[in-house]
């Protein structure tokens, strides 16, 4: 009986929590000229991989940029803030597709499986480069791992977060994908218009962190109530 | 001994070890191409490939970087067998007991070399590939050193009188050899950390003659840099390197120039150390146009790997101008002919008087 009304309990508290919580909104807008994105042009050399462009490089794109400066690509996520619900959170998915890993910059919680597709009709190696040792420590078997085409999923987790954790490909040497490890729920990626939200965080004061593997990093305070908040962000152009 | 028929010239050998010599060669540049592609991990396993025993892997998949790095396994497997194979000769028909035993020494080397390969696959390790870069400089010092110590002119020169080369002079070779071999540790070091070029511009870097090495002005140059088949951000400390490397070059010009222009006043234009002296002093002058090159192409792979293989050869010129000049020094200076080197070796004379 004192089981029920503790389990009672908790799920009423739990719904007044989530009744509070608020989501972070806003924008983040680059401001001048980015670097121009340059051509892959190494995937023409390679006829399997130059037919599936029909002949023409797609290009980098290290700086998504709209018309108005809105700003993609970017994390952001909550400083200080743990609680990773990674272990129970569906799988995030990178996969292979046409010789470029999609997508490039993404962000996982620890314990949350990310796995690694090859949609391709080539093999790929699926290469990572961990700067914390215990992210090495906990993926050792699959560091560098072959992948057969349309082979198996393979299955990565972390333990410890880390900005930018670079997976690559040596077969195909332009493929790189960064993936952001969190140990929260809490984080968004601005979408190509620029904007990102991050759901349901309870009432309280936080640093917000925007990450670009490109153009660095800004943190602004911001305090959650019972409504929306709005935190905005721009990068600058850095000038040679 | 008569000097057009040396009694232990044994030119099948000789022809052999120039083989080993060329392919080694050869090799080098596979491996210059393994990391100018961005290669050196595509085949994830060692000694097997994919899962297939290396020798049997299917052609249609040597595709991509798998290219470059199972060539390289390939051609480095048959430069190990020429090495065991000219060890043995050596061991069975050469009557120079220390050149028997430096074919041991290469067959040791050559396995090193490979194992050293394999573990920085194995292992992950950029260090290990920086590693793995300078043996393999060693390696090819080494085998050439046996070509040229098989070679009738060799065993000829043990048979001429020749003046010794004034000891200024080769102590200014050798300096200059060691400053080369220096200069390729520090490429091999730039080169696998797989950051591509930490300086794009030249003869300026960044707009300056020392570039600012500060944490927000490398922050600065990373936003800034474009990159489509590397993916580590550039520091300070390769910056730095760049420079060095930079630096060094033109004191390597400045020295094989004085070396060219010594061995010229010294020696004379006709004679042999002068002409290689002065050989040497082009590949440098061809080695700093690919240096600079190498930037002004960002790197691209080809011009990069050439300015490893010019790299090899400017120090193998280096290297057997040592040998030579000090072997004829020595043998001058005992009263001998030129060829007989190394005091306390067999010395080919002794060898040829004793048969």
């Amino acid at each position: 009986m004192k089981h029920v009304f503790a389990c009672l309990t908790a799920a009423m508290l739990g719904a007044v929590q989530a009744a509070a919580a608020a989501d972070i909104i806003g924008t983040v807008t680059f401001k001048g000229t980015p670097p121009p994105e340059k051509e892959i042009t190494p995937i023409l050399n390679d006829p399997t991989c130059a037919a599936m462009y029909d002949g023409k490089a797609p290009t980098t794109h290290f700086y998504v940029v709209g018309p108005k400066g809105e700003f993609g690509d970017v994390i952001v996520t909550l400083q200080g803030v743990t609680g990773s619900t990674g272990a129970s959170a569906p799988p995030v998915v990178l996969d292979q597709k046409k010789v470029v890993y999609t997508p490039t910059i993404l962000v996982v919680q620890t314990g949350q499986k990310l796995l690694v597709k090859n949609s391709d009709p080539v093999l790929h190696n699926v290469h990572l480069n961990p700067t914390v040792p215990e992210n090495e420590k906990a993926n050792e078997t699959l560091i560098n791992t072959a992948q057969m085409p349309n082979g198996a999923d393979l299955t990565y987790s972390f333990v410890k977060p880390e900005k930018f954790l670079k997976f690559q490909c040596d077969v195909h040497p332009w493929m790189f994908a960064w993936v952001t490890v969190v140990d929260s729920p809490y984080y968004a990626v601005s979408g190509a218009d620029g904007k990102f939200v991050i759901k349901n965080v309870p009432p309280g004061k936080y640093t917000v962190a925007a990450d670009h593997r490109k153009a660095g990093s800004s943190t602004q305070e911001v305090e959650v109530k019972d409504t929306d908040a709005t935190v905005n962000f721009t990068f600058e152009a850095k000038q040679p | 001994m008569s000097k057009k028929s040396p009694v232990n010239y044994n030119k099948w050998m000789h022809n052999f070890a120039v083989l080993t010599a060329i392919m080694t060669f050869l090799l080098l540049g596979l491996g210059g191409l393994v990391t100018s592609h961005e290669a050196g991990m595509s085949v994830p396993d060692w000694p097997n490939t994919y899962g297939y025993n290396m020798f049997l892997f299917p052609i249609g998949q040597w595709v991509g970087g798998v290219f470059y790095e199972h060539t390289h396994r390939l051609l480095a497997s048959a430069v190990g067998l020429l090495t065991v194979v000219l060890a043995v000769w050596l061991w069975r028909r050469d009557p120079r007991r220390w050149l028997r035993w430096l074919g041991v020494a290469a067959v040791v080397l050559v396995i090193a070399q490979g194992v050293l390969g394999g573990l920085r696959v194995r292992w992950h390790l950029d260090e290990l590939g920086i590693f793995h870069g300078t043996v393999a400089q060693v390696f090819f010092i080494l085998i050439c050193a046996m070509a040229l110590w098989t070679s009738r002119w060799w065993w000829a020169l043990a048979g001429e009188e020749r003046a010794a080369v004034p000891a200024g002079l080769r102590w200014l070779v050798l300096a200059a050899t060691i400053l080369v071999f220096g200069q390729l540790m520090l490429g091999a070091t730039m080169r696998h950390q797989h950051a591509g070029l930490a300086i794009p511009d030249f003869p300026l870097a960044y707009g300056k003659v020392w570039p600012d090495t500060s944490p927000a002005a490398v922050a600065d140059y990373n936003a800034r840099r474009v990159e489509v088949v590397v993916g580590n951000p550039i520091t300070a400390a390769q910056i730095i390197l760049q420079m060095i490397h930079r630096v060094v070059a033109l004191a390597i010009l400045l020295a094989v120039a004085a070396v060219a222009a010594q061995a010229r006043r010294q020696l004379g234009g006709r004679d042999g150390l002068a002409r290689l002296a002065a050989g040497w002093l082009l590949l440098i002058v061809v080695q700093v146009g690919l240096g600079i090159a190498t930037i002004l192409t960002n790197k691209a792979a080809d011009i990069a790997t050439l300015h490893v293989m010019v790299g090899a050869l400017s120090l193998v010129a280096g290297a057997l101008w040592c040998v030579a000049a000090f072997a004829r020094s020595a043998g001058a200076a005992a009263g001998a002919p030129a060829g007989s080197l190394c005091a306390g070796m067999d010395s080919p004379l002794a060898l040829a008087g004793n048969k």
